[in-house]
């Protein structure tokens, strides 16, 4: 499958199992579809078959809300049944609100409270050079997240431990829960933040699988960590919900749902 | 006597020596290593030690992602930022995933002394009992310490080890075995029964000789496993002396003295009496004066022990 197809999949998919689950997280699940969908189409040296493939690359969702983009990921992938998709959230399911490793094959962390994941993508960075491992460990942020003091805890200690193989993106769509991330709490300009803590710094298009694709192959290159800022759009793909605050937090219902839907299946073959 | 060795001390020691046959083993502090003596395992194995900085919170984050894959880290600073600063990363990095990892907190209670009470944790047992599937382990000596150390490596899930600055008596035998969630009696007794894990063990043998010279038969158990908690033992023992008295350095909501009035209100209720710091902060001051100053004394729990009987 090309990532391109597997991206408009995923979202379908997101969307279907929120409507669903009646209530989860639409538009940071949206924003970082293409950044999901490129790393578990193409670049993950993952194994269905063996979820805990010591050599495996990580990845950490830090910002745990988008679990319904990592969901369909992993299910596409053949982590599970895809049929799993439509317990999230329910009484009894694998799929939490937001990733619990115990829980489900392929979660390599259990995130979801902001500002812990890139300190635990930081551990597994060190033990994968302690033991001599040549694996990739991936990072996906959000923007609001960045006003997380763990953050820059934990970018301190990946610059002094020189982590080169932690790769890690920030999801800069703009919006958190309580409107603009520059009217909640300006984080900008976080290019220059992230450079002066020792990381290689990329900004991209984050809804271009190509800009997508050529930054990892450039981070893998640098002699430190790296941050990939990746523009996106809240809620990209569902007309109504692209940068629109109101559409983080809450599932589309009746009429809404169906538009979502129509939207998203165009160009999907189910 | 024999001499007496702070439960930080025998820490760093019995680190070194893990560290020589377990490689999975990596320490982690936070720019206190000279203090929690984890500056012993640093010069011993540099290429397993981390410092992370004055950064408890990304610290703990760390050691989960250590232990993720398959590292048994131990992470240390004073019990007030490990446990404290650091809570809701032990909570959702650590323990809510069921890691590996061992928070190993020294500089506990008010017996760090005369850097006064924002460093003295009175609260982490409480904190981190409350955790689902956290061991929480309070070491009463040197020997003690080592055991756990050794136990808490190769034990699967989080755990928390409660660590102190000042030199302590030794209390158990040389060859006393440490077992996770075994409570060890001390001494023999039939009146009362006395808990107490840290450094009141000591205080509590020294209390049972007064009570004897009282003509008081006083049991002591070294409780030295606060989660998950020796139910057994402890109402075996409430039953057997019909009075109870518990001892430690922490306050007494939350810690040693609740649990044990938890197991026994439901299963035995006995009557019994805690001691402990009563809901206050600690104050700067000797170790000395301090233990005096919140009752945390022999003569306190023989005299707690007396009211009880009387």
């Amino acid at each position: 499958m090309t990532t391109e197809a597997f991206a408009a999949e995923l979202r379908f998919r997101a969307i279907d199992m929120l409507i669903k689950a009646g209530s989860g997280h639409p538009g940071g699940s949206l924003s970082a579809a293409d950044i999901i969908a490129y790393l578990f189409n193409e670049e993950l040296n993952i194994n269905p078959q063996n979820p805990d493939m010591p050599e495996r690359d990580r990845f950490v969702l830090c910002k745990g809300h988008a679990a319904p983009a990592l969901y369909c990921a992993l299910a596409m992938r053949g982590f599970f049944p895809l049929k799993e998709l439509d317990t999230l959230r329910k009484l009894g399911s694998p799929l939490q609100g937001h990733p619990d490793m115990k829980k489900l094959p392929g979660v390599d962390m259990s995130t979801g409270s902001l500002g812990q994941g890139l300190s635990v993508a930081c551990g597994m960075a060190l033990a994968a050079k302690l033991d001599g491992q040549s694996n990739n460990v991936y990072a996906v942020l959000g923007d609001g997240e960045q006003a997380e003091g763990q953050v820059w805890e934990a970018a301190m200690f990946a610059a002094h431990y020189q982590l080169d193989k932690l790769i890690a993106f920030l999801d800069l769509n703009g919006l958190q829960i309580d409107g603009t991330t520059k009217a909640v709490m300006d984080s900008a300009p976080l290019d220059d933040k992230w450079r002066s803590f020792g990381w290689a710094v990329q900004v991209i298009d984050g809804h271009d699988l190509n800009a997508i694709k050529a930054a990892v192959a450039k981070a893998k290159t640098e002699k430190t960590p790296s941050m990939i800022i990746a523009k996106t759009v809240k809620g990209k793909g569902v007309s109504f919900m692209e940068n629109n605050v109101d559409w983080h937090g809450a599932a589309p219902k009746g009429e809404q749902a169906e538009l979502a839907l129509a939207e998203l299946r165009k160009g999907v073959s189910l | 006597m024999s001499e007496k060795i702070a439960t930080r001390d025998a820490y760093g020691k019995a680190l070194v020596e893990l560290g020589k046959e377990n490689p999975a083993v990596v320490v982690l502090d936070a720019d206190l290593s000279h203090s929690t003596k984890t500056i012993k395992f640093a010069e011993a194995f540099p290429q397993r030690f981390f410092n992370a900085g004055i950064a408890e919170a990304n610290m703990t984050g760390v050691a989960a992602g250590l232990a993720t894959a398959g590292k048994h880290p131990f992470i240390s600073s004073f019990a007030v930022f490990a446990a404290g600063r650091a809570f809701e990363q032990i909570r959702n990095s650590i323990v809510y995933p069921n890691l590996s990892v061992t928070v190993a907190a020294s500089h506990a209670g008010v017996t760090v002394g005369e850097d006064g009470g924002s460093h003295q944790a009175i609260e982490d047992i409480g904190l981190m009992r409350l955790l689902p599937g956290m061991t929480v382990i309070v070491p009463a000596d040197a020997i003690e310490t080592a055991g756990a150390v050794r136990a808490l490596a190769s034990y699967n899930g989080p755990s928390y080890l409660r660590l102190g600055r000042l030199a302590v008596p030794q209390v158990n035998t040389e060859d006393y075995q440490f077992q996770v969630g075994k409570a060890t009696v001390l001494k023999e007794g039939e009146t009362v029964a006395i808990f107490a894990c840290g450094l009141m063990v000591a205080k509590a043998l020294e209390a049972a000789e007064k009570l004897a010279d009282q003509g008081i038969s006083a049991a002591v158990i070294n409780v030295s496993t606060i989660k998950p908690l020796d139910n057994e033992t402890i109402i075996a023992y409430a039953k057997k002396c019909g009075a109870v008295v518990t001892a430690e350095e922490h306050n007494i909501i939350g810690g040693l003295g609740s649990a044990v009035a938890e197991v026994l209100a439901e299963n035995c209720p006995t009557k019994m009496a805690r001691v402990g710091i009563e809901d206050k902060f600690g104050q700067s001051g000797s170790p000395a004066e301090l233990l005096e100053l919140y009752g945390l004394t022999a003569e306190n729990i023989a005299q707690k022990a007396e009211t009880l009987l009387k």
